[in-house]
This record gives structure tokens, C-alpha cells and sequence, in this order.
């Protein structure tokens, strides 16, 4: 046995790790020294090793190493992977052995961590726990940590009959609480009396297939229950309604719209649209919350992966990422922490470096998102991972054959990732971790790199027809729904493990990364051989397709699983279910409060806002460019200063044409306690007005949902759901924009406490010319700003009404007939009249017109008429005008800021026509200056030229606000730290 | 015109293989995407080629440091095919963590003298951003001549690209042999192409790289490595903002002509 440890001059992790100390209130530590270790188990004589070294582990300018016993050090905390977790280092290590001609050899790696200055024993207890390891997933102790090494030898398999006849309802819970099968009663009785009519007990692998396949993680069973709701409206009035499924009310939503560019919707791994007249566009959302909650890097990088294999089962090369993560405030105080939760900061820095290995890895740009803090998501952080695939019309096979092989490609199967399907169909609780262990993984994008190479050359030779990933429930999932129609046969022997000592059940359901299933046809197998030989990918041929619509699993000679394809797929007893939800009785709290606000300072706040300010760092770690097609980036203007509305990407392979892809998303969990149906609409509206700012066709825009909500069996939990869920139905109409795919993630609940209510509007759209996208950023002084929509009095959901703490419960009313303004923009910008373009979002106008100034460097001079006056306005919005202040703020949809040329002025106001009116213009200043006067309204587009010299900073009225600020100040605010361009 | 076979070299985590072999046909080139694999089977396979692009990416993970294990397969198997190819003329280069795989393979430096190497970013983490890069009118390379002292625009992408020499004397050699082929410029005003040296500030220097340097080449001037990407900006649409022009497709279109 070798030991090995490298230490490479200030490596960033050392660093991080005192900052990262004082920050948990470790003040003693002064300084860490961080070691690579790596474990040699084989014959290796000294020149070996220093061969090995020589070649490999260390580097000559930078690194130090240690063979043998470490000197000793006062302070060492040694961290490793738990056995079984993926540990690639390791294994390129055995790999580069094999290429020096040692070996053979079995590699394991640590870390090693000496820490120098005053610490006592409760202080590197601390530090251990909540920064150095992660004990969902790593070993660790003071002082030197032995390897543990893959066990080599198989113990004994068996398939265990798990004994279910004659247990009453209680056992039967009990049983299914035991085992984390997360199955309720109903579903308990349905299996106990399948096999009491066969005469005979479940196997453990039975049992553990049946919990997958109907887990409401793979089954949709709320999305697919019979519903009642109750609905108390603010009058008093109870509606009670009947609701028979939400996903049919989404789809059906969908197909009421008869949209022809539609090619593939809700039935696959991920929706499908025509791009050009040759290729088509996949897109799916996913969460991967309760992992990310438990080890973040892991849960967030799994996550990325297993949206990229949704992609790929619908037969598209992957071409780009999104992500929006949901955290708990990155200042908590470390009091407010509940046991058992790892705080905001520690998820979000592990969640951000998760999704930017993975996708940077797998050369996929990361190119949309959205950071949300609030308190409610401190236990239950949520990861929504997304992306988009290319593939030519037509060419994604679906129809397996009797007789086809049953292919597994890509990564070994390990014991990881165990019950993920079950584990995220419940709760959270401080005792989780304990439980969970398995079912939390870390990924291995280069072996899903060769997947993606393999899956599109094999679709272009028609090598198979199906494909599948392998995501939660495993092999027992992707096989069992792909073999729905027919039946299969599967010798678990077969399958390539990490590590031997799996039992039946534990290969069979394991959920280990970076797998796809295919059916292939037995004269196409070869091919497909020499294809995974070529990119490095591991292929096994585990069974075949019958047509006995059985489900056959074996091992070698143990008979794992014989079950009846019907009893999986449509033996699951439909649920009826309780809804209740009352609407909050409007108030508009203490808007007085507003009078005496101080609005330059009221900005600059809002712009230093953590759901605000600038997300260069984040977006900076992930790599936006790869693939060249990036037209507009998440961060933009001349310096990168600016925010992006929506992403604008020209695929590789299409560069024969200008139309070029975009893609937004719209979320507003602030309006779901308040009005949950409102919410959805303003979160609709959100993703629509970002593909509008950058100049995609409104009526070409496909819609994503995904849902994240608390325990759907509380009735009033359910009851904002389907309240959002009928804000989702009513959007798809008043939009005219189908819904491609979705998907529900329920119980993110800790002890407990539901997660906000969080629907994600992911919004897939095209841009015509990809000359003429447009983004945030300001880019001529003299050119005209324009304000496209009417503001709102009601403050409710608003960033401003949360800061200042305003109890304003009145939600601006959703867009009645939102595509007539959306159509106009289009027009304007596909024209070529409109410079630069921006939404009005959380923060309202005074934000936007900040940021759009910030994105280009210059400054602005706009006068905006007070909301809430003038005709139409009070229609929408109830009773009162609205201060000056209040119009700075609000987050009424269906807003936009353009710049256009003066040039254009004619055009634009006879294209916009009431949908908007000129406010001011762009300057050269470095000033910020709005003015909203409650008389001087300027709805006619007449702009005053010259004002009189008298500005006070920050005024406010009853009549007038006026923001002066420099964009200097704005760009500090907002989190610019660097010189400007 | 006869496009000549440029080989883009794919190992297992190559990326950004498809834009490089994009940039390679844009230039005149007849781009072949091959994996090391299919190489190293094929004794002499690399003579069919007029040269060889190492792209971006993360080889074999990165798992054991940048480049590393491509560096050791490079040196196992094609290192003499390599070195022949860059003896007679062939240009090589290796962009991103093909870069790093020739710096640590001893293509660009002999290993027992290879005083610098690529280190972590000074930032800490993955860097994805633009960067204006001068190319040093000093540099030997005979195929970047006809670039010299001209100015490009293209992002950077990754983790460890922070120059880093044992000492300044490293440098200095460096320099006096015309070794260095890259450098960071600031950026100029609005984003446009500057002229002034980045002098080791964040952003204009991406990484914290010893006098700023972004690419060198070998002592022959025909192996080039850069860490920044200059296939990500072949045509205008693909630069954020600034002025038309400082294309990285000037390097392809250098490449090319002088594989004819």
C-alpha cells in the first residue's frame, strides 16, 4: 500500500476555507494547508512511484509531495469518499497507471486538510461538520483516514420474498414507511391483494418496482387525481369544484390551441417543437431538490445531468443549460439555522459549483436563470435545471420491437442513488441525511459526454428504436415504460457494476448516473458496439422486448421479478383527493408608509437587493460561450454589466439561416400566498416580456411548467395548487402558448414547513434575424426611451413591498389580452427600430430604467406619469391613484422599456400606439433621473426639453418623486465592482 | 483551393471540438474530427494530416489536474508522431485545455526544464468571460507572422489558466526567444479592441497569469497553445459589443495556410 499526498502553492480551496471559517464564527483559523492524498493499493517499487508522480500527481512549478507516513501537523482533518460514492480521480488514476505499464493497481483519493492557529476541539468539530465534509456523502476524522477501497468480493445474492399476506392496514404502513417505499394505504391494499389472487408473496425486487413505478415522483399520481376543491372567494362566496386531473386540464389546455408547429408534447422525456423546416427543438425542466438540499455539488450536478439524459431520450443533441435556484437568505444568522439544514451559503456555493461542473464538462452553455432568496426556502432550497437539444424532424424512434435487445449504455451501476424516486416523494426532516445516504449522488459528466456522442451517431444510423433514461427508479423505471406494450426479459448478471455485492433489488432499482436504455434490433448490435468502442462508452445487452406484456428479471439462475405489465402501469389506484384555498381579503396595508421614503435611497436598495443586484459572480463560473452560438448572454452591454432578459442562441449545424433560438422563464412566489392563480399568470407574463425584449416572435412561444409545492395531501397546499395550476390554463389561452412539458416536484417539506408554492415558467421562443436581438443594455445618449404598458396602484408580491414591509395584499391584475402590446414590440424589433429593450420586473420601472443604464454605461432623463391616472387606468386596478413613489415600484405585468433611435419616433409611436408613449431619453451624463408628477402627466408623448435647474436629490410628495443618482452609484449598488469599460 | 486535412484531436471530455473544426473550415481547412483512441490504434495516422488542433474541453475529466491525463496519453502514444509533425513544419495548436495538455505533455518545453505550468485561476473558480489578446509582434512562430501585433476579441472558458513560471528568469527566456505568442490587453472604451497591456488587473487578465501571457509557442514556433478561445468568434455576431473586426478566425485562416 502507497500513500501519496500533494499539496499544490495556494490552491484556491485554502483560501476559501478561512474565509469560508470566519464566516461560521471560526475566528482562530489562520491558515490551511490543503493535501491531495491518493491511496496505492498494487505493486509499485520506488521508481515506480516516482514515475507515477513524475508523470502524473504532481506538478513541477507548483506542487510539493509526500510519499509515505504525512509529517505530523497540529491540526488534520482527513476527508473521503464514502465507499460506492463516484470517485473519478481515482479512477483516471488506476487508468493512468494502466497506460505507464503499472499496475494493475486500485486507487482511492482524499483530502487532507491542516489547519493552522488557535483552534480547540469544538472549533475543528465545527469546521469539519459544516465546511470540510459533507457526511451525506464523505468519511472524515482528525488525523490520518484509512482508504476505503471498492470491496472486491461478492457476498451472498439473494432474493428475499417479502410476506404481505394477512398484514392489516397498519402493518402494511408500517411496512411501507420501513422500507421508504413511500406508498399510501390504497396503494399498499392494491399490491397485497395482486399477490394474495396469485397465491404467492411480493420479492423484495417486486415490491421495491412496483414503490418506483408508482412513486409520484415517476406517477404524477396528485397531477393525475381526482380533485375536489373548495374555494372561498374574499366575499365569502364558496365555489366548490370538481377537477378531474390537473395534468389533463394542462394538456388539454395545450391541445385546445391546435398549434402546427407542436411535434411531440407531455408524452416523451422532454417536449418537442419545429425549429427550421429541418430540425426540431427539445426542452424539459427538471428539480432536483431534496438532493441538492442534503450535498448541493451533488444534487445540483445530478440534476444538470439528468436533465441532459431527458434530452437525450428523445433522441436530441444537447446544445444548452438553464438554472433557477431558490435559497434560503445568504446572511442568516446561523441561529436561525434548523438542525439538520445545511445554511443558505454553504447550498448555494456547492448548488452554483454542482450545475457549472456539469455543464461546463459536458460543453453545454449555461445560458438562463434566476437566483431567488427568501426565508421560506431555507430547509428545502430548490434546483430547477433545464436544457434544450436539436434534432432533425422526425428522426426520434419510439416503437420498441418483440425480439429487440434491451441496451444499457454509459455508466456502471453502483449502490447509489438507491430510493431517489421514493426519498424525493416525501418530506424533509433533520434525521434525513441518515436515511437518504444512498440516494444522493455525484455525477460523472465525461461518461455522459460519450453518451451524447453515441445516442446522436447511433439515431443518424438508425441503430435502435427507443431510447430511454435511466433516471429515478433505475432500470426498473426506464425498462418497465419501455416495455409497457410488449413485456421484457432482463439478466441482471449482465449488468456492468461499479463494485460487486449488489443484490438483485439494488442493481435493479439503483438510480447510478449517466445510464440510457435502447431497444436495439439483434443485427444492429455490433454497430453499436463499435460506436461506444470509439467514444469510450460501456455497452451491455441485459435482455430482450417479448410480447408477453411480463416483466421478467433473473439473475443468472435466481428469479428476481415476474410481474404483469398491467399491474405496474395501470394497477395503481387513482387518488381522490381534498382541496381547499381562500382568497386573503384585499388591503392595501400601510401605503401611506410610502410618503416620507426617501426615493434615491429607495432604489439603490432595491438594486442591492440579493433578488436584484448583479449575478455576474454566479454567471461568471459558468461557461456561456461554449458552442459559439451564444447571441445574447446572460450578462450584457459592453463591460457585462447589464442583465439579460432571455437567452438568444444560434445552434451549430444551423448557420445556414439567421433564426436564432430563445429562451426566458418567469417566476413571482412572492404573489402565491396572496393569489396563487395570479401568480401563475404573472409568471407567464414574466417569461413572455423577456422573449419579447429580445425580439422573439410572440406567437411562436412554448410554454415549460414546473411545480414545487409542500404535501399535496394538506388540503390547502393542494388548493394553491390547483389554483396555479388553473392560472397556467388561463395563461396558455390568453397567450395563445401551449405547454410542451412539465413536471411536479411535492413534499419539499421540512418538519413540516411547505416550500412557497413555486411554479417556474420556462418560455422557449425564436428570434426571426439574429442581427436584430436586442438586449437590456442603453446604447446612444440622444436616442428616446419608451414605456410599453400601464402601471398598477396594488403593491402586493412586490420586492418593494416586502423590503419596506408593507402589508399591501392587492395583486396588479394579470394582462386580459397580453399578445396585442407583445405582437407590437415584435414588430418594432424585427424592424430594426428598437436599440435596446427591457422588462420591468421585480423592482419595478425605476429598476429597470437603472439597470438599462448600468448595462450600457450611460445615463437616462425620464418623466413617467403617476399610475392610476387618466383614462383606463383605474379599470384594472380598484379604487385610489397611486402615490409617485408606488409608481416607481410596482410590478404591474406586461411592461417593457425600449431605447429607439430619435429617428424612428414616428414609426415607433404609430406601431405602439396605446400601448405605450415616449418618457425621455437617453444621456451622456452618468445621471439617473426619473420623474414621476402626479400632474405633469406626458401620456402624449410631448416631453418637456428644458426643466428648470431646481432638483432636489431624492425628493418625494404627494405630487411628485424624483430619483437622481449617479450610474456610478447604481452600477455599486447593483454589485459592479470593477472599473467601468 | 486544396483544403489541407487539419486533424481536431478528440479525447474522452473533448468540447469544444465542433466550433474548432467550424473555425478550421471557415479558414479553407479540411477539418477531421478523430479520437485519440483511432489515432493511437493507427501507427503513422498522423502523417495524412497538415495539422492538428488540440480543442477545449475537460480530457478525461480534468480529474487529475488540467490536461494531465491527455498529456500522458499525448506523450505514451503520439508524442514522436507529435514531434516529427512539428519538426517539419506542421502547425499544432492546442487552445484551452488542449494547451494545458501540451504544457504538461513537454511538447512546448522539454519536462525537466518546463519551468512554468498552468496553475488554478487566482480567482478560484471557472471563468467565463471576453478578453482582448495581443499577438506579441516578438513571437517566433513563422505561421502566426503574418498576425503579429494584431489585436483579438474571444472569451476565456476555464478553471486553470493562470500562467504561472518557477521564477522571472523563466520569463525572461521565454521572451528573449520569442516564445511568448499571447498576451492580455486591457479592454479598450466600450468594449472595444484596447491596446494597453492588462498589467495583472482583473478582468482584462482573466486569471492572475505572470505578465499576462495567454498563449506561447515552442522553440521551433510551430506548436502554439492559447488558453482563450478564438474559434468562439469567427463572425460578428457571435462579440458582445465593440467594433467589428478582431476575429480569433485569423489564427484558423493562419493555421490553414500555412498546413497548404
Amino acid at each position: 500500500m502507497t500513500r501519496i499526498q500533494v499539496n499544490t502553492a495556494d490552491h484556491p480551496d485554502e483560501k476559501h476555507i478561512v474565509a469560508a471559517a470566519e464566516a461560521l464564527g471560526v475566528a482562530g483559523l489562520r491558515g490551511c494547508r490543503r493535501w491531495a492524498v491518493y491511496h496505492l493499493d498494487g505493486r509499485l517499487s520506488p521508481a515506480d512511484v516516482d514515475r507515477l508522480c513524475r508523470e502524473v500527481l504532481v506538478d513541477p512549478v507548483t506542487d510539493t509531495a509526500v510519499v509515505g507516513p504525512p509529517p505530523a501537523a497540529p491540526h488534520v482533518v482527513e476527508v473521503a469518499p464514502v465507499a460506492g460514492v463516484t470517485d473519478t480521480a481515482a479512477r483516471e488514476l488506476e487508468r493512468a497507471a494502466a497506460t505507464l505499464g503499472l499496475g494493475p493497481l486500485r486507487a482511492a483519493t482524499a483530502r487532507r486538510y491542516e489547519l493552522g492557529g488557535d483552534l480547540d476541539d469544538d472549533d475543528i468539530d465545527l469546521l469539519m461538520r459544516r465546511l470540510l465534509a459533507n457526511p451525506t456523502i464523505e468519511r472524515s476524522s482528525r488525523g490520518e483516514l484509512a482508504p476505503a477501497f471498492s470491496p472486491e468480493a461478492a457476498t451472498g445474492l439473494a432474493v428475499a420474498a417479502v410476506p404481505l399476506a394477512g398484514l392489516d392496514d397498519e402493518q402494511l404502513a408500517d411496512l411501507s414507511r420501513r422500507r421508504l417505499l413511500s406508498l399510501d394505504i390504497a396503494e399498499m391494499r392494491a399490491i397485497q391483494a395482486h399477490f394474495v389472487a396469485c397465491g404467492r408473496d411480493p420479492t423484495d425486487a417486486e415490491l421495491e418496482t412496483l414503490a418506483q413505478t408508482w412513486s409520484e415522483h415517476c406517477a404524477h399520481k396528485t397531477f393525475k387525481a381526482h380533485i375536489t376543491l373548495t374555494h372561498t372567494r374574499a366575499s365569502g362566496e364558496i365555489e366548490v369544484s370538481d377537477h378531474d386531473g390537473l395534468l389533463a386540464a394542462l394538456r388539454r389546455a395545450t391541445d385546445e390551441l391546435d398549434v402546427a408547429w407542436l411535434r411531440s408534447v407531455f408524452v416523451d422525456n422532454a417536449g418537442i417543437i419545429a425549429f427550421d423546416d429541418r430540425l426540431d427543438l427539445a426542452v424539459k425542466v427538471e428539480t432536483h431538490n431534496h438532493p441538492s438540499a442534503l450535498e448541493p455539488f451533488g444534487g445540483a450536478n445530478t440534476g444538470v445531468g439528468g436533465v441532459v439524459r431527458d434530452i437525450l431520450g428523445v433522441s436530441a443533441r444537447p446544445i444548452a443549460c438553464t438554472d433557477v435556484l431558490c435559497f434560503g437568505p445568504a446572511d442568516l444568522d446561523e441561529s436561525d439555522l434548523p438542525a439538520g439544514v445545511l445554511h443558505p451559503r454553504r447550498i448555494r456555493d456547492g448548488v452554483v459549483a454542482g450545475i457549472g461542473d456539469y455543464g461546463n464538462k459536458l460543453g453545454l452553455p449555461t445560458v438562463n436563470g434566476a437566483v431567488i432568496y427568501d426565508r421560506g426556502y431555507v430547509a428545502n432550497p430548490l434546483v430547477f435545471c433545464g436544457a434544450v437539444g436539436l434534432l432533425p424532424s422526425g428522426s426520434h424512434p419510439t416503437e420498441p420491437r418483440p425480439g429487440d435487445r434491451i441496451v444499457v449504455i454509459g455508466g456502471r451501476t453502483g449502490r447509489d442513488g438507491i430510493h431517489g424516486a421514493t426519498f424525493s416523494s416525501a418530506g424533509l426532516d433533520a434525521a434525513v441525511a441518515e436515511r437518504a445516504g444512498s440516494a444522493v449522488q455525484i455525477g460523472d459528466p465525461i461518461t455522459e459526454k460519450g453518451c451524447i456522442e453515441v445516442v446522436e451517431r447511433a439515431r443518424d444510423l438508425g441503430l435502435y428504436n427507443a431510447i430511454t433514461d435511466c433516471g429515478a427508479g433505475g432500470l426498473s423505471s426506464a425498462v418497465g415504460e419501455m416495455g409497457a406494450r410488449l413485456g421484457a426479459v432482463v439478466d441482471l448478471a449482465v449488468a456492468p457494476l461499479k463494485y460487486p455485492g449488489l443484490q438483485p433489488w439494488e442493481i435493479w432499482v439503483s438510480e447510478a448516473q449517466e445510464r440510457m436504455v435502447l431497444a436495439v434490433p439483434p443485427h444492429k448490435l455490433e454497430r453499436l458496439r463499435e460506436l461506444c468502442d470509439e467514444w469510450w462508452v460501456e455497452m451491455s445487452d441485459i435482455g430482450s422486448f417479448s410480447s408477453d406484456r411480463r416483466l421478467v428479471v433473473r439473475h443468472g439462475g435466481l428469479e428476481v421479478i415476474d410481474l404483469p405489465m398491467a399491474l405496474l402501469h395501470d394497477g395503481l389506484p387513482r387518488r381522490t383527493m381534498a382541496a381547499r384555498h381562500r382568497d386573503p381579503v384585499p388591503s392595501d396595508g400601510e401605503a401611506d408608509a410610502l410618503c416620507g421614503v426617501d426615493p434615491d435611497k429607495l432604489v439603490l436598495g432595491l438594486l442591492s437587493h440579493p433578488n436584484v443586484c448583479s449575478r455576474a459572480p454566479i454567471v461568471g463560473t459558468y461557461d456561456h460561450e461554449v458552442r459559439g452560438g451564444t447571441v445574447v448572454r446572460p450578462l450584457v452591454g459592453p463591460g457585462g454589466d447589464g442583465p439579460g432578459d432571455a437567452a438568444v442562441l444560434k445552434p451549430l449545424g444551423t448557420w445556414e439561416h439567421d433564426m436564432a433560438v430563445a429562451l426566458a422563464a418567469g417566476i413571482a412566489p412572492r404573489i402565491t400566498a396572496l393569489d396563487p392563480w395570479a401568480m401563475a399568470l404573472h409568471a407567464i407574463d414574466e417569461a413572455f416580456r423577456n422573449l419579447a425584449a429580445v425580439g422573439a416572435d410572440p406567437d411562436r412561444v412554448a410554454l415549460l411548467d414546473n411545480f414545487c409545492w409542500g404535501d399535496p395531501t394538506v388540503p390547502d397546499r393542494l388548493g394553491s395548487l390547483v389554483r396555479a395550476v388553473q392560472g397556467c390554463v388561463e395563461g396558455a389561452r390568453r397567450y395563445r402558448a401551449p405547454f410542451v412539458s412539465g413536471k411536479d416536484s411535492l413534499y419539499n417539506e421540512f418538519e413540516g414547513v411547505a416550500v412557497p408554492g413555486t411554479l417556474l415558467i420556462s418560455a422557449i421562443g425564436v428570434v426571426a434575424d439574429l442581427h436584430r436581438a436586442t438586449t437590456s443594455a442603453l446604447t446612444s445618449a440622444g436616442h428616446d426611451l419608451w414605456l410599453v404598458g400601464r402601471g398598477s396602484v396594488c403593491l402586493g408580491g412586490s420586492l418593494a413591498a416586502e423590503m419596506l414591509g408593507i402589508g399591501d395584499t392587492r395583486v396588479p391584475a394579470p394582462v386580459g389580452e397580453p399578445l396585442g402590446r407583445y405582437r407590437a414590440v415584435h414588430r418594432l424589433i424585427s424592424d430594426g427600430r428598437v436599440t435596446a429593450a427591457h422588462d420591468v420586473s421585480d423592482g419595478g420601472v425605476a429598476v429597470a430604467l437603472a439597470e438599462m443604464a448600468i448595462g450600457g454605461g450611460l445615463g437616462l432623463q425620464v418623466a413617467i406619469p403617476c399610475d392610476g391616472i387618466g383614462a383606463g387606468a383605474a379599470a384594472n386596478d380598484g379604487e385610489r391613484a397611486s402615490g409617485p413613489i408606488a409608481t416607481l415600484i410596482n410590478e404591474a405585468p406586461g411592461r417593457l422599456v425600449l431605447e429607439s433611435p430619435a429617428t424612428e419616433r414616428a414609426a415607433v409611436a404609430a406601431t405602439l400606439g396605446s400601448f405605450g408613449w415616449r418618457i425621455g431619453t437617453v444621456t451622456g451624463n452618468n445621471s439617473i433621473e426619473i420623474r414621476v408628477d402626479r400632474n405633469g402627466s406626458n401620456r402624449d408623448g410631448d416631453n418637456r426639453t428644458g426643466r428648470d435647474g431646481t432638483r432636489n436629490h431624492g425628493t418625494s410628495s404627494n405630487a411628485t418623486a424624483e430619483v437622481v443618482i449617479s450610474v456610478e452609484d447604481a452600477r455599486r449598488a447593483f454589485g459592479c465592482s470593477e472599473a467601468r469599460p | 483551393m486544396k483544403r489541407p486535412p487539419v486533424l481536431i484531436l478528440h479525447a474522452p471530455g473533448t468540447n469544444r471540438d465542433q466550433e474548432a473544426g467550424l473555425a478550421v473550415q471557415a479558414a479553407g481547412g479540411d477539418p477531421r474530427i478523430v479520437t485519440v483512441d483511432e489515432m493511437t490504434s493507427r501507427p503513422g495516422a498522423l502523417d495524412q494530416y497538415a495539422a492538428v488542433v488540440l480543442p477545449g474541453g475537460f480530457s478525461y475529466g480534468d480529474a487529475l489536474g488540467a490536461g494531465g491525463r491527455l498529456a500522458l496519453e499525448l506523450r505514451a502514444w503520439l508524442g514522436d508522431e507529435l514531434a516529427g509533425a512539428a519538426r517539419s513544419g506542421r502547425p499544432i495548436l492546442g487552445i484551452c485545455n488542449g494547451f494545458q495538455a501540451l504544457v504538461k505533455s513537454g511538447l512546448l518545453s522539454t519536462p525537466e526544464s518546463r519551468g512554468f505550468t498552468l496553475a488554478a485561476n487566482a480567482s478560484g473558480h471557472f471563468e467565463c468571460r471576453w478578453v482582448t489578446l495581443s499577438v506579441e509582434p516578438g513571437c517566433r512562430s513563422s505561421w502566426l507572422e503574418p498576425l503579429r501585433g494584431s489585436v483579438i476579441r474571444c472569451p476565456v472558458a476555464h478553471g486553470e489558466g493562470r500562467f504561472a513560471a518557477r521564477d522571472s528568469s523563466v520569463v525572461a527566456e521565454l521572451e528573449k526567444a520569442g516564445r511568448i505568442a499571447f498576451r492580455y490587453l486591457a479592454s479598450g472604451s466600450a468594449g472595444g479592441n484596447g491596446t494597453d497591456p492588462a498589467a495583472g488587473t482583473y478582468p482584462a487578465n482573466p486569471n492572475g497569469s505572470d505578465h499576462d501571457i495567454a498563449g506561447l509557442c515552442d522553440a521551433t514556433g510551430t506548436v502554439v497553445g492559447l488558453m482563450p478561445h478564438p474559434e468562439d468568434h469567427i463572425v460578428d455576431w457571435q462579440r458582445p459589443s465593440g467594433p467589428p473586426g478582431a476575429q480569433g478566425s485569423t489564427v484558423f485562416e493562419a493555421l490553414v495556410d500555412a498546413a497548404r
